[in-house]
């Protein structure tokens, strides 16, 4: 192999870390919110992102149906409806059932895993129990290949501008927007909160509905590396819950650099070993890291 | 469903039928005769010895898949193409003259309750067949059931061999006539030296490759430059791309199956491996794995099967019209799905062939019955409970339909346990 090989599939190796790392940031993220601000293990993390997909396939269908002009310009557009209708249908479960049971981490797990299971059927008896795959927009497909031998998955450069975008929007409230002065209120001291004049219910629903907003915009971004099905969703709720936990479960930061970690090692591991074994390293190192370390690498400083 | 979608009469189902009928009652032309009577030249007492659940107008047959669960994405084209081909035999008088009935129980992707729900079907219900599992895991749950409950299985799903039952008939490939004659088109048709072989980390790739990795090596001289193992469910094939473009193989055989599927092919095209640059060969990837993974994702890579839904021949132009129209036009055909819909046919076929219900005697009478009316041409059943099939060639179109481009000359013999290969 010559040099410039070498130099080529450093790089895009290199590339294949990063776009691994905003994968699994951007399925981690709105997990980080709910479970670190509020929480609530929200087992149905994969089912709203399931719903993002299937957004961006009805857009597609839709466009293509009646204005096939518009294909190439659809999908920022379902992003964005992916995001609302998640953000909906988060801020329905939230008002049904999540908001009763916020004493019971337990049962809310329970509860979400039953919500996970009942979403997965009624996607299967609305889209059918077969997977679709969305008319991706061209411009999404393929490679940029700014020398031979160097091909950079578009959808990887892609996906990871909307993580920079999401996440960056979610640092940016957290910590600037009144919303976000509430939440850490809230998670901080709820008592001394509501003593305060912060309503903590609604904040609470205003929370969870955020966080499923962006599994949604996750789901989307996902059907351009990924399957949308009704069962799709499940594909990432491990590593989602994996990112989060690792990352220390109260801090936004945390499931940055978790991500990171995680990315690295994994694909770092996977080119010099086989896939199930990079995976069996991947999780003893995780493993070994939460024994050492049990609240994550970076816990928020909370007064209990 | 219109009658004229149904396939008529052909000679060779009947005849094994008629013959049986000349020896009882010496009656022709058995054309018009009614179900009725024809129930009554086959007593149910005469049929049925062994207590199953046949009266003088109906017999109880058992399906048994995920209509829900992980597995639902499969199993669903399996469901509709037994249930189709019932339909169809129902539509010509039933079986020995009496209506088929179905009894659906749900596996729901979960093993153990394949196991349960078999034994409920033979233990409770006394069906005479069971139509169903997709997944080896599956079959392997329910084996020990059919075989000490003396229960007959019609397994669709083309799978990695080693086994042989008397207590089931294998409608789809075993490994070796899947993939040994399609390494062969693609070392002489494509000059490929040397192979990568990729695979999802369970039984049936993984039994597959080995025998792939023996053919490539030890038969045709050639090399294996890779062999890699993904866990079920992986989603990003980033780094394995990259492996990929190190080892420069000149075929690229991929065995991923599920989600993991759509994955793989989307971050293939993104990374810049497209036909046009590389020969790719799958045996995992029917017309029903494309509805996900979309055309314009896969097109120019090829695929080797028995049966492909762009098949030209009259029995599948039948086949597909009939399919299409029950379960609309959009709906696709893989191979599974064909493989399935073989199953109710050559049960029916082995029925009349042994005039009785009884598992035994079906067992006994099973090798060497014919389907000449098979979408996929001609099948036949081999001694030991497989089919003789042809191996095809389809590469895929951006329309996510394959063009068949080559077709094994004979029929491949079944060989569930290849020496040399273990």
């Amino acid at each position: 192999m010559s040099l410039s090989e070498i130099f080529n599939i450093s790089l895009m190796q290199g590339f294949a870390g990063l776009s691994l790392f905003s994968v699994l940031l951007l399925m981690g993220l709105g997990l980080a919110i709910i479970f670190g601000q509020m929480g609530v293990i929200n087992m149905a993390h994969g089912e709203f992102m399931t719903i993002g997909a299937y957004t961006i396939y009805l857009t597609s269908t839709l466009t293509e149906t009646y204005a096939p002009a518009l294909v190439p310009m659809y999908f920022p557009v379902a992003i964005a409806v992916a995001f609302c209708l998640a953000f909906l249908v988060g801020w329905g479960v939230e008002w049904g059932v999540i908001r009763h049971l916020y004493r019971r981490p337990l049962d809310t797990l329970l509860a979400t895993w039953g919500l996970s299971l009942g979403m997965q059927q009624i996607f299967r008896s609305t889209f059918g129990a077969k997977e679709v795959s969305p008319t991706l927009p061209d411009w999404l497909l393929g490679s940029w290949s700014p020398a031979a031998g160097l091909d950079i998955p578009i959808n990887g450069m892609f996906v990871m501008a909307l993580t920079a975008l999401v996440t960056g929007g979610v640092m940016l409230a957290l910590y600037k927007s009144r919303w976000g002065l509430r939440v850490r209120a809230t998670v901080a001291n709820r008592p001394m909160a509501n003593a305060v004049g912060i309503n903590t219910r609604k904040t609470d629903r205003l929370t969870f509905a955020i966080g499923c907003g962006i599994a949604g915009v996750a789901g989307a971004a996902f059907t351009t590396i990924g399957s949308t099905g009704p069962t799709s969703g499940s594909l990432y709720i491990v590593d989602a819950f994996l990112v989060v936990t690792f990352g220390g479960a109260a801090s936004v930061l945390g499931t940055v650099v978790s991500a990171f970690g995680i990315a690295q090692a994994q694909s770092i591991a996977e080119f010099f070993m086989t896939g199930s074994n990079a995976k069996v390293l991947t999780l003893l190192l995780i493993v070994g890291i939460l024994m050492i370390r049990p609240q994550g690498l970076f816990a928020a400083k909370v007064r209990r | 469903m219109s009658n004229e979608n149904l396939p008529d009469n052909g000679p060779s189902v009947d005849s094994h039928l008629r013959r049986t009928l000349l020896q009882y009652a010496a009656l022709s032309p058995l054309v018009g005769v009614p179900a009725l009577a024809l129930a009554q030249q086959f007593p149910t007492a005469k049929v049925n010895t062994t207590k199953l659940a046949v009266t003088d107008t109906e017999v109880t047959v058992g399906q048994l898949h995920s209509g829900t669960g992980t597995m639902a994405i499969s199993e669903t084209g399996s469901i509709q193409a037994e249930q189709l081909a019932i339909d169809q035999i129902n539509a010509l008088g039933g079986v020995l003259g009496r209506k088929i009935k179905v009894i659906k129980e749900d596996g729901a992707s979960d093993w153990p309750t394949f196991a349960e729900k078999s034994k409920k079907l033979l233990v409770n219900d006394k069906v005479a067949a069971v139509f169903g599992c997709w997944t080896s895991a599956s079959r392997k749950a329910v084996l020990p059931i059919f075989e000490k409950e003396n229960g007959m299985l019609y397994y669709p799903t083309f799978y990695e061999g080693l086994e042989q039952s008397k207590n089931v008939i294998y409608t789809g490939q075993e490994a070796t006539q899947q993939i040994i004659w399609g390494l062969d088109w693609a070392a002489k048709e494509k000059k490929a030296k040397t192979y990568f072989l990729i695979g999802s980390d369970y039984i049936w790739p993984r039994t597959s490759n080995k025998i792939a990795r023996k053919h490539i090596e030890t038969f045709q001289k050639n090399k294996v430059v890779g062999e890699e193992y993904y866990p079920l469910g992986h989603t990003n094939f980033n780094s394995l791309i990259n492996k990929i473009k190190v080892a420069k193989p000149d075929c690229i055989y991929a065995i991923v199956v599920g989600g993991s599927n759509v994955a793989f092919y989307k971050q293939l095209k993104a990374a810049g491996i497209t036909a046009d640059k590389q020969f790719l060969l799958t045996i995992s990837v029917t017309e029903d794995e494309m509805l996900g993974i979309g055309g314009e994702n896969a097109a120019g890579f090829y695929a080797c099967m028995k049966y492909f839904q762009s098949l030209d021949n009259p029995n599948n132009k039948k086949f597909v019209d009939a399919f299409k129209a029950k379960y609309g036009a959009k709906s696709v055909i893989g191979d599974v799905t064909q493989a399935a819909y073989l199953g109710p046919w050559l049960w029916k076929a082995t029925v009349e062939k042994a005039g009785s219900f009884d598992i035994d005697k079906v067992a006994a009478a099973s090798p060497g019955i014919e389907y000449k009316e098979a979408p996929e041409g001609y099948v036949k059943i081999h001694e030991n409970h497989h089919l003789w099939s042809k191996a095809r060639l389809g590469q895929i179109q951006p329309d996510g339909q394959y063009k068949v481009v080559a077709e094994s000359p004979k029929l491949i013999e079944p060989d569930p346990f290849p020496k040399g290969y273990q």
